[in-house]
C-alpha cells in the first residue's frame, strides 16, 4: 500500500522533478532576470554577456554577446530551452539552431509599460510556468506611479549613451531610453530621429536640456560627472549649469524587466527630488 | 626577389608532391574540422550517426543531438571554410602574380571594400528601404548585397585603371587606392546613420564568421568560388610568363590585356562570394601564397593550386580554433586568422632573412 502511494506520488512528481534538472541558456538581460523572477533561476546553465543580474548568473558561463551568439557553442551546452531575447543573433546563427532541431524561444523584446507583463507572460508560458501574478505585480507598481508621474512638470531631459570620445551619442526616437524617460516625468528633447546619434555642441545649445541621463558605467568610462560636462557639447547646456547628471544602472532601468516599475521610480525621484511619488512595495525580484 | 625561381622542369616532381601534400592536408584539416569542437561526439555517437547516413542502422534518439552537431552544422561549417578559404588563397596567389607584388592581397582590388559598403547598407536600411526585397530575400539578402558590392567595387576599378585599353599595373593599383577611399567613405556615412546595434553588428561582420553557414548556401559558394578558382589556377603558364615582364609575356604569345581583367574577375567573383556569406577574413590571401613562395618558389603552377589547398586547410582550422577557444562562445575567425597568421608569417620571414 505504501509503496504504491509512493508510486502514485512519483507519477505527479516528473513535472516538477524534470522542471528542476531542465538546463536553460538565457539570452537578454530582461529574460534571465525574468526566469529568476519566476524562480527558475536554479536551471539556468549559461546567460549572455548582457545577462548582469541577479548576482548569481556573473558565475555562470558566458555565450558571448547576444548579437554575436555560436550554434555549436550554444548545442554543446546540452540545452532543454534556448531562451533568446528577440534582439540576439545573427539571423544567420539563429537560422542554424533551427536547422539543427535546437529547442529555441524567442522572446519580444521592448520597451514601456505594455512590453513588461508581455515579455514576463510569454517567458513564463515558454517554460510552462505561471506568470500571471508576476506580471500582474509589475503592471501594478508600474500603474501606481502612473498618476503622479503625469501630475510632474516634464523636464526636459536628454539620455547619453557614451560621452567617452569626440561628440556625445545620445537617444532619439524608437529607443530603450527614450521609453524611460517619458516614463518618469522628462520629455526627451532629442525628437527628429530615430537610434543613437552623436549630439553636435550647436544642438545642444538649442535643445537646452535641463537634466542629462546616463549609465553608471558609462558615466564611470567618460571620467565622471566633471569630464562630461567639459565636453564642448554638453558644457553649453542648462543641465551642465545646474551639474544635472542622473547616473542610473543600465540592466535595471533600460531592460524593461521585472524591475521596471522599481527603476522607474528611482528615476523619477531623482529627476524630480521633490515631487511626493508612492513607495512601492519590496518585491523580492528587485 | 621570388621572380628568379620559376619552375625549372626538374621541378615538376616537387609541384606534385607538394600538391598532393597539400590535399592531404586539406582533408585531414577537414576531418579535424568535422570531428572536434566544443559539443564532444563520443566515438558511439559518431558510429551511430555514421551507421544512420549510410543507411545501415536507424539512428537511436539519444544520438540525435550527435546527428545534427556533425550534419547540420559542422559539415557545410567545413565545406563552407575550406571553400572560402581557397577562394580567399587562390585570389591573393593570382593577384601577387598579376601585381608583380608580394605585399598584394585582394583587398587590393576592391572587392573587400565594395562588399562591406553592400553588406553595411543592407544592415543599416535592411528593414526600411528594402522592406519588401528583405521579406523576399530574408537571409540571401545580406550575401547578395555584398557579393554585388564586391564584384561591383572591382569593375569600377579595372574600369577606372584602364586608360585607352591599356590597363597600367600601377594605374590599377591606385584606382584600387581611390575605389577602397571612397566606399570606406560611403560605408562611414551609413556607420553614422546606423544606431547601436547596427553598429555591433557590422563590426561583427567585418571580423567575419561562419557560424551562419547552413546547407543551401554550399552549392552557391561551391559553384561561385570553386569556377573561378578552378580558372585561376588555369591561369597559371601565362602569370608565369607575366613574371619575367609584359613585354615579354606578349612575345611568348599572351594576350597581356585579356589575361589581367580575366584574372581580376576571377579573383572578384571568389573572394566577393567568400565575404558575402563570412564577412571579412583578412591574412589568408596574403599569407598563404607568401609560404609557398619562401618554401618552393614563384612558380604559378605550384603556387595557385597550392594556395587554394592551403587557404582551404588554413581556415578550416582556423574556424575550428574561433569555435572552440572561447566556447561556449565564439570568436570571430578573421582574428583568429591574423592572430595565428601574423606571428608565423613574422618568424618565417626572420628566418628566411636569417637563412
Amino acid at each position: 500500500m505504501r509503496r504504491r502511494a509512493l508510486l502514485g506520488l512519483a507519477a505527479t512528481l516528473p513535472l516538477a522533478a524534470r522542471a528542476a534538472e531542465r538546463r536553460l541558456v538565457t539570452v537578454g538581460g530582461a529574460v534571465t532576470e525574468t526566469v529568476f523572477a519566476l524562480g527558475a533561476g536554479s536551471q539556468v546553465a549559461a546567460v549572455d554577456s548582457t545577462s548582469l543580474f541577479p548576482a548569481p548568473v556573473r558565475a555562470l558561463p558566458q555565450v558571448g554577446y547576444l548579437r554575436s551568439l555560436a550554434p555549436e557553442g550554444l548545442i554543446s551546452l546540452n540545452p532543454d530551452l534556448l531562451l533568446l531575447s528577440d534582439e540576439a543573433g545573427p539571423p544567420q546563427a539563429i537560422a542554424v539552431l533551427r536547422a539543427a532541431g535546437a529547442p529555441v524561444a524567442l522572446i519580444p523584446d521592448g520597451a514601456g509599460a505594455a512590453a513588461v507583463p508581455r515579455k514576463i507572460l510569454a517567458i513564463a508560458q515558454a517554460l510552462g510556468l505561471e506568470g500571471r501574478p508576476l506580471a500582474e505585480a509589475v503592471a501594478d507598481d508600474w500603474a501606481r506611479l502612473d498618476a503622479p508621474v503625469a501630475a510632474l512638470r516634464p523636464v526636459r531631459a536628454i539620455f547619453v549613451l557614451s560621452a567617452a570620445r569626440g561628440a556625445p551619442l545620445v537617444s532619439g526616437r524608437g529607443t530603450h531610453a527614450d521609453a524611460l524617460l517619458g516614463a518618469v516625468g522628462a520629455e526627451n528633447v532629442l525628437r527628429d530621429f530615430t537610434g543613437y546619434r552623436p549630439l553636435s555642441a550647436e544642438a545642444a545649445a538649442l535643445l537646452a536640456p535641463e537634466a542629462i541621463v546616463m549609465m553608471q558605467h558609462a558615466l564611470a568610462e567618460a571620467g565622471g560627472v566633471d569630464a562630461v560636462l567639459r565636453t564642448t557639447a554638453l558644457a553649453v547646456t542648462p543641465a551642465a549649469a545646474a551639474r544635472r547628471v542622473m547616473a542610473v544602472d543600465g540592466a535595471y532601468a533600460l531592460g524593461f524587466g521585472p524591475r521596471a516599475a522599481h527603476a522607474r521610480r528611482d528615476l523619477a525621484a531623482l529627476l524630480h527630488p521633490r515631487a511626493n511619488l508612492p513607495s512601492l512595495p519590496a518585491r523580492p525580484w528587485v | 626577389m621570388h621572380i628568379s625561381r620559376i619552375a625549372p622542369p626538374a621541378a615538376r616532381d616537387l609541384t606534385a608532391v607538394v600538391l598532393a601534400g597539400g590535399a592531404v592536408l586539406l582533408l585531414a584539416a577537414m576531418a579535424a574540422g568535422v570531428l572536434l569542437g566544443p559539443a564532444r561526439i563520443s566515438p558511439g555517437g559518431l558510429g551511430a550517426v555514421l551507421a544512420d547516413w549510410l543507411g545501415l542502422a536507424p539512428l537511436p534518439p539519444e544520438f540525435r543531438r550527435d546527428a545534427a552537431v556533425l550534419g547540420v552544422i559542422r559539415l557545410p561549417r567545413v565545406l563552407m571554410a575550406a571553400l572560402v578559404g581557397a577562394g580567399l588563397g587562390a585570389a591573393g596567389a593570382a593577384m601577387q602574380g598579376l601585381f608583380r607584388n608580394s605585399l598584394a592581397d585582394p583587398g587590393l582590388i576592391g572587392v573587400s571594400a565594395g562588399a562591406a559598403l553592400a553588406a553595411v547598407a543592407a544592415i543599416v536600411f535592411g528593414a526600411t528601404v528594402f522592406g519588401v526585397a528583405a521579406g523576399a530575400l530574408g537571409l540571401w539578402m545580406l550575401p547578395l548585397a555584398a557579393f554585388l558590392g564586391g564584384l561591383g567595387a572591382t569593375l569600377l576599378m579595372a574600369r577606372l585603371g584602364s586608360i585607352g585599353g591599356v590597363t597600367g599595373v600601377a594605374t590599377l593599383l591606385l584606382a584600387g587606392v581611390a575605389v577602397n577611399a571612397l566606399a570606406g567613405a560611403l560605408t562611414g556615412l551609413l556607420i553614422f546613420t546606423a544606431d547601436d546595434r547596427q553598429v555591433r553588428d557590422i563590426t561583427f561582420w567585418t571580423l567575419g564568421s561562419l557560424a551562419g553557414s547552413r546547407w543551401e548556401q554550399v552549392p552557391v559558394v561551391a559553384v561561385l568560388i570553386g569556377l573561378p578558382t578552378l580558372g585561376l589556377i588555369a591561369l597559371a603558364r601565362p602569370l608565369d610568363a607575366l613574371l619575367l615582364g609584359e613585354a615579354e609575356a606578349f612575345h611568348l604569345g599572351h594576350r597581356v590585356e585579356a589575361l589581367k581583367h580575366l584574372a581580376v574577375t576571377l579573383a572578384a567573383i571568389a573572394v566577393a562570394a567568400g565575404v558575402a556569406f563570412t564577412g571579412l577574413i583578412g591574412f589568408v590571401g596574403l599569407v598563404v601564397p607568401h609560404l609557398l613562395r619562401l618554401g618552393f618558389g614563384s612558380g604559378h603552377r605550384l603556387v595557385l593550386p597550392g594556395s587554394a589547398l592551403l587557404g582551404g586547410a588554413l581556415l578550416v582550422l582556423a574556424d575550428l580554433a574561433a569555435r572552440s577557444l572561447a566556447a561556449p562562445a565564439e570568436l570571430p575567425v578573421g582574428v583568429v586568422t591574423a592572430l595565428l597568421g601574423a606571428p608565423f608569417f613574422l618568424w618565417l620571414l626572420r628566418r628566411k632573412a636569417a637563412a
